[in-house]
């Protein structure tokens, strides 16, 4: 489901002396559908950056950078577009939406872009918000003035609203009281059964343990290390 | 897919200065795009180059027409291009009065362009204008009033109304929220964005704030001196800047 091959990422910052910052070299792996794969690392080592590069947030500066066969590396905006429509789902830790939209039609949006039907999406954006203990009088509430913990269950909410084949995780669990944060695990173990490919960057480690399958440590594909 | 618009080497001179040169896209049913640079730029003078407001030197601004389909609209008669003008394109423009008529009524303002594509009924076109007043958050007795009564934010807003009332499939915005106060600003966004999303529009939106193209673009087009200096997917193009100017430009902005 996503795959990378040979993925390099540097940062030439042209203002501060052209200088070139290499920062990810010959990154491979494959993660399969119903894998749940933790990217591992010190702070700085890369997890962001390249789960950046797979949403095509960031272009790799070389390599092939799969996902659902399309290469993000070298795709059209709209290519890419579609691709997250439909297909690959990203978590961040911030909640970045339009001032004023109601939280609930926040959560529903990636339902309603995919041309999913006004009532359908609002129920399913619905149950979300109420196992994520999102309280109801808050739902025709602009999100923009919760505290962080909130915002982090909306954007979960929203992440998980629809049934991505491909999910990036970017410590979903931080901040979350232990009853959420066990509920934010029981969605990742959901989409996991059926069947999503998932990469993450979890510091929680009992949450690591408990949802992946596998660990993939960032630091291997740091700058002149595999040589 | 057609893509809506296919833009191939579009070119303006004023003189011996260099309005835009050399720019190339194609843009697709339902997208957005927006052009960022500073003041100079050249991104004016490109969106009115393609909103057939400006004669370009060369290049040809191809649109998929509906009954033709794809027609370069830099070699149409001057009245197909008007006509264009007035059913599938819109021009929101950074002054409203620049697009409003000030001396007719906020009805009459909606109206008029319902008029211009052949609507005759009196009742049909009220009750048109007073449904696209409530879309745009106008309420619906202030239908007999003139623009010169509104605040900045309402006559913005009724300018929106007047063009997307006949259903246009491409929009151009020139600084559509320039001038206007950060709480008005971000109601028009909004609306905005409703609007494409429902009724799939496509627009290309010049502005020199990066906010703005954020929240309503999904690609973006850097220019400076004329020139296209970088373009891609809005959130690559605004967190990953490749060239030098776009970097610069980014790494400007004050953080609230």
């Amino acid at each position: 489901m996503i795959e990378l091959v040979d993925v390099s990422k540097s940062f030439t910052l042209h203002n501060q002396g052209s200088a070139v910052i290499p920062v990810m070299e010959r990154a491979s792996f494959k993660v399969e559908p119903g894998e749940c794969v933790a990217l591992t690392g010190a702070s700085g080592a890369g997890k962001s950056t390249l789960m950046r590069v797979i949403y095509g947030n960031y272009i790799a500066a070389s390599g092939q950078v799969l996902v659902a066969g399309l290469n993000v590396a070298n795709a059209e905006p709209r290519e890419i577009l579609a691709l997250r429509r439909e297909t690959l789902g990203y978590v961040s830790q911030f909640l970045r939406v339009v001032p004023r939209v109601p939280t609930l039609e926040v959560v529903a949006e990636p339902l309603l872009d995919i041309g999913t039907e006004k009532h359908v999406a609002l129920d399913k954006a619905a149950s979300l918000l109420r196992r994520l203990n999102i309280p109801e009088h808050l739902w025709t509430l602009s999100p923009t003035t919760f505290s962080g913990g909130e915002q982090q269950r909306v954007n979960i909410a929203r992440g998980f609203a629809h049934d991505y084949p491909a999910i990036l995780l970017d410590e979903p669990t931080a901040s979350l009281d232990a009853q959420n944060r066990q509920t934010v695990l029981t969605l990742i173990e959901e989409a996991k059964y059926r069947g999503a490919a998932i990469v993450g960057i979890f510091h929680d480690l009992d949450a690591r343990r408990q949802v992946c399958t596998r660990e993939i440590n960032v630091s291997d594909f740091a700058p002149g290390m595999a040589a | 897919m057609t893509p809506l618009l296919q833009v191939e080497g579009i070119q303006k001179h004023y003189g011996a200065r260099i309005g835009c040169a050399d720019v190339s896209f194609d843009l697709y049913p339902g997208e957005v795009m927006g052009i960022v640079g500073e003041s100079g730029s050249g991104k004016s003078t490109l969106l009115n180059c393609l909103a057939g407001h400006l004669e370009p030197d060369m290049g040809r601004v191809i649109f998929d027409t509906r009954t033709n389909g794809p027609t370069d609209t830099v070699a149409m008669s001057e009245p197909e291009r008007r006509l264009l003008g007035r059913t599938d394109w819109a021009f929101v423009h950074q002054h409203a009065r620049d697009g409003l008529r000030m001396s007719v009524s906020a009805g009459g303002n909606i109206g008029e362009r319902l008029m211009a594509v052949g609507e005759r009924h009196y009742g049909n076109i009220r009750n048109k204008a007073s449904d696209w007043l409530g879309r745009v958050e106008i309420e619906a007795d202030r239908i007999d009033n003139r623009p010169t009564a509104f605040s900045g934010g309402m006559q913005q807003r009724l300018q929106i109304a007047r063009n997307l009332v006949t259903g246009p499939r491409l929009v151009f915005m020139d600084e559509p929220t320039g001038g206007l106060d950060v709480s008005v600003q971000a109601r028009l966004l909004d609306l905005l964005r409703g609007l494409v999303r429902e009724m799939g529009l496509s627009a290309i939106i010049v502005t020199h704030d990066l906010a703005v193209v954020r929240l309503l673009a999904d690609r973006l087009m850097v220019m400076k001196d004329g020139h296209v200096v970088e373009a891609g997917l809005t959130d690559q193009v605004l967190d990953d800047p490749q060239h030098a100017y776009t970097q610069l430009l980014v790494s400007s902005v004050l953080q609230v």
